[in-house]
């Protein structure tokens, strides 16, 4: 069959959204664009672990230890589904873990910015984790079967991550003075950041108009900021805290908050690997893989051997 | 020497009763490792009862370039489900 009436049929299921599976046949494009998406995503969760992992030894309680316990042991799960969507698009693992190390593939600008108290705890679980909810629901129908399925898993497991930073918010500022201002600098510090996660303005986003074609993405970037800003401002006010934007008020005409303007120098520099932190989490992701290639190596001798005693 | 861990495809029965059903894939050396990479992987909230993992290589799927002659033929049969036949309404429960 010719290309052309492959990639019509193709088009046809887009618009009638049927989903493609892994040995249909899809443009080249299309594969290429959603291996870079779901391994960016993938990554993204393996990196999001790092940030979160340095608190869990110095969590406050036994409660929130499990809990930053059980939320990292997620995002870890949630790499895995991820890559292996990835992998039915005819990726190897390994290829991707390698532009990554590389420094080649990119995951999410969030994770280059340091968690400096224990309020950054509840502030990434309500703020982070909540932009990624707002980024992930709509892809639960991306019109890649693989994807859509791995998102379904990680939006139901998503919500608990939200909910208990959310708490830990509750908690602080409800609590001691030291404790509300710690609460509100944490806001401070990770507003910005989180707007930026849903990328650049539409006018500058190159790869929308073409994904939301493909239904690999289902709003665009500023309908996604938009939404997630509504939704949050009222989480801020019920903790009492203020988010630090002078220029956010209710538009009563468009029925949405307006916001003030984005840094986006600072969301290029950090893209480009120029956050505070970009250096510190690859070397990190580096080590962890270097160093555990004995265990890698390990296992496969001692899988060779029981093989080869079984077949004797 | 640096072989990368075999794909397999997991399966899991979420409770006794059902059959089980494909949840996604992973890496694993071995079998027993596959195993016990599912259960971290798949079932972190009680999603299952029962495993089964199978080396991805040796699952041999249909093409969908053939969907037409494998499926089509079934569509004009519509004498195979219960409604084709007409029966009349004093007729109860059959």
């Amino acid at each position: 069959m010719d290309t052309a009436l492959l990639e019509q049929r193709f088009n046809e299921k887009i618009d009638r959204d049927v989903r493609i599976e892994p040995k249909d046949w899809m443009p080249d494009h299309y594969r290429k664009t959603l291996i870079r998406q779901i391994s960016q995503h993938a990554h993204s969760e393996i990196v999001g672990m790092l940030p979160e992992a340095n608190w869990i030894t110095r969590a406050p309680s036994l409660r929130r230890k499990a809990a930053a316990l059980a939320k990292v042991q997620d995002e870890a799960g949630h790499g895995l589904y991820l890559y292996s969507a990835c992998e039915t698009l005819g990726v190897e693992r390994d290829d991707l873990l390698s532009d990554l190390h590389s420094g080649k593939a990119k995951y999410s600008s969030i994770f280059n910015y340091p968690t400096l108290s224990w309020a950054d705890m509840g502030a990434i679980g309500w703020l982070v984790d909540g932009a990624a909810i707002m980024n992930q629901v709509p892809l639960c129908r991306a019109s890649y079967g693989p994807y859509a399925r791995a998102m379904v898993r990680v939006c139901k497991e998503e919500s608990f991550h939200q909910r208990q930073g959310y708490e830990i918010m509750l908690t602080l500022s409800k609590g001691s003075e030291v404790q509300k201002k710690m609460a509100q600098d944490a806001l401070n510090r990770w507003w910005w950041p989180s707007l930026m996660m849903f990328g650049p303005t539409d006018a500058e986003s190159k790869h929308t108009e073409q994904s939301m074609r493909w239904g690999i993405k289902r709003f665009t970037n500023d309908e996604l900021r938009q939404k997630f800003v509504d939704a949050t401002v009222p989480q801020a006010d019920l903790l009492g805290l203020t988010i630090p934007d002078k220029d956010l008020k209710w538009n009563e005409e468009r029925g949405h908050y307006d916001f003030g303007a984005i840094n986006w120098d600072e969301f290029f520099n950090v893209i480009s690997g120029n956050g505070p932190c970009n250096k510190q989490r690859l070397d990190a992701r580096n080590k962890a893989w270097e160093e555990g290639a004995w265990v890698r190596e390990a296992a496969n001798a001692y899988a060779e051997k029981k093989a080869k005693r079984k077949a004797a | 020497m640096n072989k990368n861990w075999p794909l397999w495809e997991v399966f899991i029965r979420s409770k006794a009763g059902l059959n089980h059903k494909h949840v996604g894939s992973l890496h694993a050396a071995d079998a027993e490792m596959a195993i016990q990479n599912a259960r971290d992987v798949y079932t972190r909230r009680n999603e299952g009862v029962s495993i089964w993992v199978v080396e991805s290589k040796h699952i041999t799927a249909s093409d969908p370039e053939d969907a037409d002659q494998m499926y089509e033929p079934a569509k004009d049969k519509v004498y195979r489900h219960p409604t084709f036949y007409n029966l009349p309404d004093e007729l109860k429960h059959m």
